[in-house]
């Protein structure tokens, strides 16, 4: 600080209560307005979509479907966590999809051929997606090729890699039980509850202390009640969550009895939470909104810019082998196909249904989670009404789409202020 | 005035390849001073900035700062000594909010987490220090800001790391009227505040209301630096378009009209 600056004692009044909810509610608005949607159109998409499926087709609500949407978007969420990453650069990976098909090809090649014990296969499948990033990052950030080329020719690529790694297309099964359970099997009803105590918890811990200490040092917080609704909304809606799906779900009780949180929820969750973070409140997740932003401002100001570009490619492929292990899990085995078709479309969908930006810049984690949701209840949804896989693409694709659309539109409206 | 200039440039020439852009420059900057550099396009401006931020380096001279020779061998020896450049394009991030952009490269953090309450006191009591009331939050987005906010944010963040030397490049080119007379009331109180101020600029009026010194640069020579209360401003004219005026500016030579 310069001597000659002399500071301003500039302590307002803290604002009431009801002042406090109308300010927050006013910036609200008026980010609305300046075309920062964020996750709005999914959260109300998803409303809607509940709310027509529900009333269409009651089994929609029953706590089976509820269960089976959480598993059947696991795989797509995880590689759409990944992907934020990327489109934040404003890059996009387009072979994120088969990534995750060679990483779980490793997984079961490993697993059942070799015969390592899970960890060390997980452990490979996860060391398979960083190289497969660090190898796409280098050839985009160090030596300038376009994301869109480097992984279209890598989408192709991973295809024969699996195709190789399957020798041919035979399919390996995987009979590991650790793996197996991952999206097949449930937490006990007790540790469920017990895993949202925690986290509602911390979650509060993290929100009353940060306000706690802005408080002390006299800078705006956000109304107490806000933080309130948002720790009681959290409580709520993972309360609800949490009972539905420690009710009993199995069809007959004489052959089993299925009640508790999928084991994929947590994992999903602890993804979220670590991702979040690191965006969030690291230096280096900064930096990511930096590049993504403008790379020349983030040169100027001394950031890395070519490792940051490099290290988000690393991080969304290893989010992808997580992706993979879990559709692995899921389907019980490892073919030519997994993490082809539509996988990818599905998890970029996700992602900017959720409102993260194709643009660069813009965009949660919690995006990928919501909108790979949507997804999940397009998917579901319309399987329940007996369309045809064809009707439930074309319509996925026009949600894509529309997402797409938003984004741009509200973009040109940001800019143009 | 006896004072020794912070910032002190002396027989600075730079080419590139065959071309000669600068020859034998002086040039002086002193603390608590607004030093306006003028001159026409081409006439070397840019590149003596460059120079002086160590983005170039020159062929010959010296370089002085506060009365030492020093070498300044890039962009983070001058950030070092205490100069900091506003470029015209101001290089924001326009996603990431006001404090973000200010501490960008540079942040607070405790641990590996980023001391969000620290940088914003920080960001705030900066802004405040500069009687900048125009910024309603420093929370804001950049992308919600005026051109005249984004200059003031520009130059705070060059003021928050120790700046004693700010360079200004064009800073009111592209602002309207008020928000013109809102940068320039803040180019002064930098160097009220006791700031060296080097300002570039192509508008007469500006260097005139803000400015201590008028520096004047021809085709690469420096024409004549004089203090802005002993010329006026068909004379500064003259230098920029001629490199001299009565007896002010370049002796001629080899026979050129002046």
């Amino acid at each position: 600080m310069t001597t000659a600056l002399h500071p301003e004692k500039t302590a307002e009044q803290p604002p009431s209560t009801v002042d406090g909810i109308r300010a927050v509610g006013r910036d609200y608005l008026d980010r609305l307005r300046g075309g920062e949607l964020g996750s709005l159109p999914a959260i109300l998409g998803l409303v809607a979509l509940c709310v027509i499926f529900a009333i269409m087709r009651p089994v929609f609500l029953s706590n089976l479907n509820f269960a089976n949407l959480l598993t059947q978007g696991a795989g797509s969420i995880a590689i759409a966590m990944g992907l934020v990453f990327v489109l934040l650069l404003g890059e996009i990976d387009l072979s994120a999809g088969f990534a995750s098909g060679v990483c779980a090809a490793v997984l079961a090649v490993m697993l059942t051929d070799q015969g390592w014990p899970w960890y060390s296969a997980v452990l490979a499948a996860v060391l398979t997606g960083m190289l497969i990033g660090l190898v796409l990052g280098v050839l985009v950030a160090r030596i300038g090729i376009p994301s869109f080329v480097v992984t279209l020719a890598a989408f192709l690529a991973f295809q024969g890699i699996v195709l190789m790694l399957l020798e041919e297309g035979t399919n390996i099964s995987i009979n590991d039980p650790v793996i197996l359970a991952i999206a097949n099997d449930n937490l006990p009803p007790v540790l469920g509850w017990a895993m949202l105590g925690i986290g509602v918890g911390g979650f509060a811990a993290v929100q009353l202390r940060q306000m706690r200490n802005r408080r002390r040092r006299g800078l705006t917080t956000a109304p107490p009640v806000l933080v309130a609704a948002r720790i009681g909304g959290l409580a709520v809606l993972g309360g609800i969550a949490v009972h539905l799906l420690n009710q009993e779900r199995s069809r007959s009780l004489v052959v089993d009895s299925v009640k508790g949180v999928p084991i994929v929820v947590p994992v999903i969750v602890v993804l979220l939470v670590i991702g979040t973070f690191v965006l969030r409140r690291t230096a280096f997740g900064l930096h990511i909104y930096a590049v993504g932003g403008s790379q020349e401002a983030a040169r100027r100001a001394g950031i890395n810019v070519t490792a940051i570009r490099v290290s988000a490619f690393v991080i969304c492929s290893s989010l992808a082998a997580v992706g993979g292990i879990i559709a692995a899990s899921r389907g019980h085995s490892v073919d030519p196909n997994t993490g082809g078709s539509n996988v990818l479309l599905l998890a970029v969908g996700a992602a900017v249904i959720g409102g993260t930006s194709l643009f660069g810049g813009r965009g949660r984690l919690i995006n990928a989670v919501l909108g790979g949701m949507v997804v999940a209840v397009i998917q579901n949804g319309m399987g329940l009404m007996g369309y045809s896989s064809g009707v439930k693409y074309a319509v996925t694709g026009s949600v894509l789409l529309v997402a797409a659309g938003v984004d741009a539109v509200s973009r040109r409206r940001a800019v143009r202020r | 005035m006896t004072v020794t200039p912070i910032l002190e440039l002396r027989g600075i020439d730079k080419s590139f390849g065959p071309v000669q852009v600068l020859h034998d420059v002086a040039f002086s900057a002193y603390p608590g001073e607004v030093t306006a550099l003028v001159g026409d396009n081409g006439a070397g401006k840019s590149t003596l900035v460059k120079c002086i931020g160590g983005i170039h380096s020159f062929d010959a001279g010296e370089y002085r700062f506060e009365g030492r020779r020093v070498q300044v061998n890039g962009p983070r020896d001058a950030a070092a000594l205490g100069v900091e450049i506003v470029y015209q394009d101001l290089a924001l991030c326009d996603n990431l909010d006001i404090v973000q952009n200010m501490f960008l490269g540079r942040e607070k953090r405790r641990g590996p987490i980023l001391d969000e309450a620290t940088m914003e006191e920080m960001a705030a009591r900066t802004l405040a220090g500069l009687s900048v009331r125009t910024v309603k939050s420093v929370r804001q987005q950049v992308s919600h800001l005026s051109g005249g906010q984004r200059q003031t944010v520009a130059i705070a963040k060059a003021v928050l790391w120790n700046g004693k030397v700010v360079i200004l490049d064009e800073p009111t080119a592209a602002l309207g009227v008020a928000q013109t007379a809102q940068v320039l009331e803040l180019v002064r109180r930098l160097a009220d505040n006791g700031l060296t101020v080097v300002l570039i600029s192509h508008n007469l009026n500006d260097v005139f209301a803000v400015s201590d010194r008028i520096a004047a640069l021809y085709l690469g020579r420096m024409a004549a630096q004089v203090r802005t209360t002993d010329v006026t401003q068909s004379q500064v004219v003259e230098l920029i378009t001629s490199g001299r005026s009565g007896d002010l500016g370049l002796a001629t030579t080899n026979g050129a009209t002046p």
